[in-house]
């Protein structure tokens, strides 16, 4: 069963290089603007150390080419890609599909 | 035309030692006097094993060799793989492989190694049964993997718990069986097994001790094993890894003499009974031992190149310390480990629940150290094994040696390795002594680790010297005053300094385009927030111009806390407030439900506002004559005072004036860390300025400047930097200090630190600051002037923008506020609801 699209903001809702939070029913996601590298990604907006509601204010960046999020709370990073964390410990966060058309932002949940 | 009479060199065998024996040879052999001729059984070049393992996640077979073949070709070897040697016949000097090659000799190398040892367990032959030595050993392992569901490793020495390693890597559910009491039976003591077994079955591997396997079950293929004490255990994939046994058969065949458990034995020069043959590594029996490890392998394949060469070089027992990393866990015996060979008393440290072992094996007059085990954390062992090889005189507590200086003096101080002496074996696989690697970096100043391990191969081998190595690098280049770089991150190959001139000088205003001019990559949080100040300590633009590198405190201009709520400060100056400023707060405290608190820089901080509320709040304060209090910049925070001679019997002058015309100075300055401030009224001191980056104090004559203190978790005292000075002076000298340390400082450098690390110290400071020794007071004051005259509030604008209003939202597609923030309430206020723990 393939996911449906769900429209959630305009491109110009989220700043470049950078994230914004959207709300999809209940759940907060994460969309970013890798504009250095022209992709746009989303994931979860809880970091799962803590459990904050954070990571679209985070920093973001690649590690050794790796697209990442740093949590503004403790510094770790997790991969854009796999959701993976970078930085030496056990967590993960979930990714979800994104997708652009006509300045409007697409996510499969 | 020189005609030498060339010498041709057979090796038998092209495993790790055989391939280094060529490898040396060859640096020997410019003259070509030499012709080498290698036979190896198996079909690929020499690989290795010790890092066998790798293979099993990932590395390929290609990734394992030592060299490629084109290596051979170059260096003039002839190589013939796959055909070993069958047959030889002394008398006339010539070789015979099993497809018929034949060849003479001057000299022949045995390097034949070692197979797995199987115990004549009824069963061996069983499908699903297999060793662990070879590349083709790992690949039927498997292949019959791929059907197994446990994995049952005999053997819980150093070999059988990489095996173990490996079959867990397959995702096989996996035991190891050991017939000794505990693991590792030649290395560690009955505790340091123990916390090794505990360590391992952390990780889901069962370990079964004191089991003597009796026979091997299953028809054709492997189903169990049973043990001779009745109890059994399933099994449907099973690895020998009891040991090893030299290949010492061809040896035998042509009547070398061999030691009763086997091995070629061999004398001081590593000659065998028949002087042009020699044996090296794992087949050689020297002195009745077997040397199981690459180092004393590569040390014979030295010492034999000297003989052929003619230089004197002769063989001694080795030293048999290792340090590993098995299944992840650090495990390291060194010296006299088990403290049998010497007269000793031993100091032991156990963490059962941290999984750590140490111990140290010492002379009863307290002073030497023979050697110990650790198990669980080995970062100090290069160190110990060095104190124990040179007979270091140990301190007088010896236990900080493996547990560190724990408080008090000393603590900060370096490994030491100053103070080993040159002829120290540094790295014990490619015999590198310390004075080898210190005159390569005197040669070669700008040489790293990399360069280091190029030119002497020290921490090529096994790598547990590597952080030894770096080390002696770093103390020769500091003795000989060179600076050792400290750059940004991955993506800036430059300290802050040097990116703080490149961007001043270049006039470089945006980050992307820094990253692209002098950086690589996409960025990261160290490197974005590092030039965010860089850029705000040059050219004081509005920082939300590039929102998006700034540390998310600056970016939402408020301090993020817990549950995602920020909190508000506003500035106020020297602490000092009207009753109509202080009803401001209240008020707004109020109408938004905030949690209010006095800091500890004499002002107030609201507490529990959600993002969205940020705008309208401050809105209220600016209106009323509040400004940014910079609570969430690494920038100047407060200037705290006493309440000085306007009020005080004993004030000299007004510290309280003093401090708001320098807390207004300094508001929004950007540095490298935040920096805070205090000016006392007199010597008792009430603001407590010594503690602060810089700290002011009125004497009879003036003002006492102190700069570099800080409280927090390591509090250090400014010192005195100049002394009965007006105001004009004092700011003049401020104004410098704070520029110097602007411009100079690592990222996230506080005053102290800095100072600590600045060569000169407190002397230096004064020459720069009060002489003007560089010739750069007049630019640092400019710079400040210029910081000074382009202060504007932040707060102030985003209030008056609506564009950048928009921004504090938390989500871009609903007004709602983060419905994930909860409060409680405690003493008639609010607070977040704790997070998890």
């Amino acid at each position: 069963m393939t996911n449906t699209w769900i429209e959630v903001c305009s491109i110009n809702d989220v700043p470049e290089n950078g994230g914004t939070c959207v709300k999809v029913d209940d759940k907060q996601i994460a969309v970013f603007n890798f504009t250095r590298t022209g992709k746009w990604y989303a994931t979860d907006n809880m970091c799962p150390h803590k459990q904050q509601m954070i990571l679209s204010r985070g920093m973001i960046g690649d590690k050794a080419g790796e697209p990442k999020v740093a949590c503004p709370f403790h510094k770790k990073t997790f991969s854009l890609e796999t959701g993976q964390c970078l930085s030496g410990e056990d967590y993960h966060i979930s990714t979800y599909e994104i997708k652009v058309e006509a300045g409007t932002i697409y996510i499969a949940i | 035309m020189k005609n030498i009479l060339k010498r041709r060199v057979v090796v038998i065998g092209n495993g790790m030692v055989g391939y280094k024996f060529c490898e040396k040879l060859v640096a020997k052999n410019s003259d070509k006097q030499f012709e080498i001729l290698v036979f190896g059984e198996e079909i690929r070049p020499a690989y290795d094993r010790v890092h066998l393992s790798s293979y099993f996640t990932g590395t390929s077979a290609e990734d394992l060799l030592m060299a490629p073949l084109s290596w051979y070709t170059e260096n003039g070897i002839k190589l013939v793989l796959g055909d070993p040697i069958i047959s030889i016949d002394r008398d006339h000097k010539v070789v015979t492989s099993l497809k018929g090659v034949v060849a003479n000799y001057d000299v022949l190398i045995f390097a034949t190694g070692s197979a797995a040892f199987v115990p004549p367990i009824p069963g061996v032959e069983k499908d699903g049964v297999f060793v662990y030595r070879t590349i083709e050993d790992l690949d039927m392992t498997i292949a019959h993997g791929k059907k197994a569901k446990i994995g049952v490793v005999i053997g819980g020495g150093l070999l059988g718990l990489e095996a173990a390693k490996a079959v867990s890597d397959m995702g096989l559910e996996t035991h190891v069986v050991e017939f000794a009491p505990r693991l590792m039976p030649r290395q560690l003591d009955e505790a340091g097994g123990l916390i090794l077994k505990n360590k391992i079955e952390d990780l889901g591997i069962k370990v079964h001790l004191n089991k003597n396997t009796a026979s091997i079950e299953g028809e054709e293929t492997v189903t169990g094993l049973l043990f001779k004490d009745g109890t059994e255990l399933k099994a449907d994939l099973l690895v020998i890894s009891a040991g090893i046994k030299p290949r010492d058969e061809l040896a035998t065949k042509i009547g070398l003499a061999v030691g009763p458990r086997g091995g070629i034995m061999v004398n001081d020069m590593l000659q065998t009974t028949d002087s042009n043959i020699y044996a090296i590594g794992e087949c050689a029996l020297y002195k009745n031992m077997i040397y199981g490890l690459v180092a004393p392998g590569y040390e014979m394949a030295d010492v034999v190149v000297n003989q052929l060469i003619g230089a004197e070089k002769q063989f001694a027992p080795y030293d048999m310390s290792t340090k590993l990393k098995l299944l992840g866990v650090d495990v390291a015996s060194f010296g006299d480990c088990f403290g049998t060979e010497n007269e000793c008393q031993t100091i032991i440290y156990e963490d059962k629940q941290k999984g750590v072992y140490k111990r140290m094996n010492i002379s009863l007059d307290g002073k030497t150290l023979f050697g110990g085990i650790l198990v669980g954390e080995a970062e100090n062992y290069n160190m110990l094994l060095q104190t124990t090889k040179n007979k270091i005189v140990l301190p007088p507590n010896p236990e900080d040696l493996m547990l560190g200086a724990r408080g008090g003096k000393g603590a900060a101080e370096g490994s030491g390795v100053e103070s080993l002496p040159d002829d120290a074996l540094i790295c014990s696989c490619e015999a590198v002594s310390k004075g080898l690697i210190v005159d390569i970096v005197k040669d070669a100043s700008d040489i790293d680790f990399v360069g280091v391990k190029a030119s002497c191969k020290a921490g090529s081998g096994c790598g547990g010297c590597v952080p030894m190595v770096k080390d002696i690098i770093a103390a020769t280049k500091k003795s000989m005053g060179i600076m050792v770089r400290n750059t940004i991150c991955e993506h800036f190959d430059y300290t802050r300094q040097e990116l703080f001139s490149l961007i001043k000088v270049n006039n470089l205003t945006n980050y992307n385009q820094i990253l692209d001019k002098h950086g690589k990559g996409n960025g990261c949080e160290i490197c974005k927030p590092a030039l965010a100040s860089i850029l705000a300590s040059i050219y004081n633009e509005f920082i939300l111009k590039q929102d998006t590198i700034q540390d998310s405190n600056d970016r939402y201009l408020a301090n993020l806390q817990k549950g995602g709520s920020y909190s508000v400060v506003p500035r106020i100056p020297g602490g000092e407030i009207t009753p109509d400023k202080l009803i401001v707060i209240g008020e707004v405290a109020k109408k938004y439900n905030l949690y209010t608190k006095i800091t500890g820089g004499q002002r107030i901080d609201m507490f529990g506002a959600h993002v969205s509320q940020l705008p309208d709040i401050w809105e209220e304060l600016v209106k009323a004559g509040f400004e940014s209090g910079h609570a969430y910049g690494k920038s100047l925070r407060t200037v705290k005072s006493c309440v000085g001679s306007t009020w005080c019997r004993y004030g000299l002058h007004d510290s309280v004036g003093f401090a708001i015309e320098l807390e207004n100075r300094y508001r929004g300055l950007r540095a490298p860390h935040k920096f805070k401030s205090g000016v006392s009224g007199c010597i008792r001191e009430c603001a407590e300025a010594q503690s602060k980056d810089f700290g002011i104090i009125a004497t009879e004559k003036g003002w006492n400047l102190f700069v570099c203190g800080n409280g927090g978790s390591k509090p250090q005292h400014a010192v005195l930097l100049a002394t009965d000075i007006d105001k004009e002076t004092c700011i003049q000298y401020l104004d410098r200090f704070l520029m110097f340390y602007i411009k100079t400082a690592e990222p996230l450098t506080r005053t102290a630190t800095w100072l600590n690390k600045l060569e000169g110290g407190i002397d230096y400071l004064k020459q720069v600051v009060v002489n003007d020794s560089l010739g750069i007071a007049q630019q640092l004051e400019e710079e400040m002037n210029f910081m000074i005259n382009t202060y504007k509030c932040e707060w102030k604008e985003v209030v008056e923008n609506p564009e950048l209003r928009k921004r504090f939202t938390h989500f871009a597609n609903s007004k709602e506020t983060d419905p994930t923030i909860e409060f409680k309430v405690e003493r008639g206020q609010k607070f977040p609801v704790n997070w998890v723990s």
